[in-house]
């Protein structure tokens, strides 16, 4: 859909981020986050037009690999070594709209574990023909599509055996700034789940059972690749207008 | 599909790079970054250069962080199809994001100095550009603004700046001059030099 046609949000500012629905800034077993998490409150204010606009991204964008991360870094012929799967859901605001038009940028591990970065030196291997990156933009409901391998755990440097699930990480822009989000999709399933601490800031157990996506046999590929369902929320407006709010702002 | 209620944050992991500068990791892609070029062709106002890092608890500069951020142009306006007031500048795009150098962990924009938006209630904002920042160890994305030193009076009537109760806070907002249209703005996530992060 051409930026153009993307329907204007709606007048009013932002809901009030349920922050009970998010991991805190401070979770002590994720070691870093001790000294990343800012100590003083957040400075609570209406959003502006500052927050209330961002950037809109059109189809002109993308190449034609963009989405499927099976083909976009191998050689010619060649394709990624790994369980393959499609990642599908369908973006949506906190009135349950869906958000057209979002940028949907994704990264993950390889199906050993092991990402394509000059700081990373696990010792599983690289894939030749993956690079681990990936991105598209939802269709004129909201849905959003992509090809990819399974990614593999990963051991990381927390606590004395600290394994990550599954996962495949997300950035999305809706059309507000205020609306930028980056999260992780995990795997139905994983037993690797319950024991992550970086998971674990999420401490509302609805909140994370939504950061799990679930095996999708009725859009699964026989004989090709499975899916897997991932649908994700972004802020919404209040549905009332500002009353002083000029005319035309 | 389950209520609808804001999907939960995650870190953005010390390899957001692959995902969002994959260039900047030696994954030659996309045929560019997004948003390492603002400008994209001759612009209208004051070219400037804003500079910085993110600093942890500790004083540490953070090499993994991914800073973005979003501003109006010269002349208030922002370059998006929901923009009412009038037809932003079509040659910048008021959208920016830094990896920073991975081995001193500074950002850097070139882009030009914003004009006034307006709040809901009509007031001129002080001229900023909206910051969010997210890196290994950042739960949740931390927004927080950018506001200009030489702006001293549109800065003391600004609705946020102004309602800031500790005014030795509010200076973290402030970037100064580093040299000919260039600035320095330091984030600081936490410690006696904290950035004033917003709930907005």
């Amino acid at each position: 859909m051409p930026p153009e046609q993307m329907p204007p949000p709606p007048l009013g500012g932002f809901m009030a981020r349920n922050r009970a629905a998010q991991p805190a800034a401070l979770h002590p077993p994720y070691k870093t986050s001790v000294w990343r998490s800012p100590r003083a409150p957040l400075l609570s204010f209406p959003s502006s037009l500052s927050e209330e606009t961002g950037p809109v991204f059109g189809q002109s964008l993308l190449g034609p690999l963009d989405a499927d991360l099976l083909s976009n870094f191998a050689a010619p012929g060649e394709t990624a070594i790994g369980p393959r799967i499609i990642v599908h859901g369908r973006v949506v605001d906190e009135g349950g709209r869906g958000v057209p038009g979002a940028l949907v940028e994704v990264w993950q591990a390889n199906a050993g574990g092991r990402y394509r970065h000059a700081k990373e030196g696990y010792l599983a291997p690289l894939d030749p023909n993956f690079g681990g990156c990936g991105r598209c933009l939802t269709d004129a409901e909201g849905h959003y599509s992509f090809r990819t391998v399974m990614p593999g755990p990963y051991p990381w440097p927390n606590g004395g055996n600290d394994w990550r699930p599954a996962h495949i990480h997300l950035s999305l822009f809706g059309p507000s700034f205020a609306q930028r989000l980056i999260t992780q999709m995990y795997f139905e399933g994983d037993p690797l789940i319950p024991l992550c601490p970086i998971l674990g800031a999420v401490t509302d157990a609805a909140a994370l059972q939504r950061l799990v996506a679930t095996l999708d046999m009725q859009a699964t590929i026989p004989m090709d690749s499975r899916a897997f369902r991932f649908d994700i929320v972004l802020r919404g407006r209040r549905q009332s207008v500002f009353e002083n709010r000029k005319e035309g702002l | 599909m389950p209520p609808f209620i804001e999907t939960a944050s995650q870190t953005a992991g010390p390899y957001v790079h692959i995902g969002c500068t994959p260039n900047v990791c030696g994954i030659a892609m996309y045929g560019g970054d997004l948003g390492a070029v603002m400008k994209t062709g001759p612009v209208r106002g004051e070219e400037i250069t804003l500079t910085g890092a993110v600093h942890d608890g500790m004083g540490a500069v953070l090499k993994d962080a991914l800073v973005e951020i979003w501003q109006a142009d010269a002349a208030g306006l922002f370059n998006t199809p929901h923009e009412r007031r009038g037809q932003a500048d079509p040659n910048f795009t008021g959208f920016g994001r830094s990896a920073g150098d991975m081995n001193t962990g500074e950002f850097t924009f070139h882009t030009v100095k914003p004009g006034r938006v307006p709040w809901p209630d009509g007031r001129l904002q002080a001229p900023h550009v909206s910051v969010w920042v997210v890196a290994r160890g950042i739960n949740i994305g931390l927004q927080t603004r950018l506001y200009f030193a030489d702006e001293e009076a549109a800065n003391a009537e600004d609705p946020i700046l102004s309602r800031i109760e500790h005014r030795a806070r509010a200076e973290t907002l402030i970037a100064r001059r580093s040299g000919p249209r260039a600035y320095r703005f330091d984030i600081h996530l936490q410690g006696p030099k904290e950035t004033v992060f917003l709930d907005i």
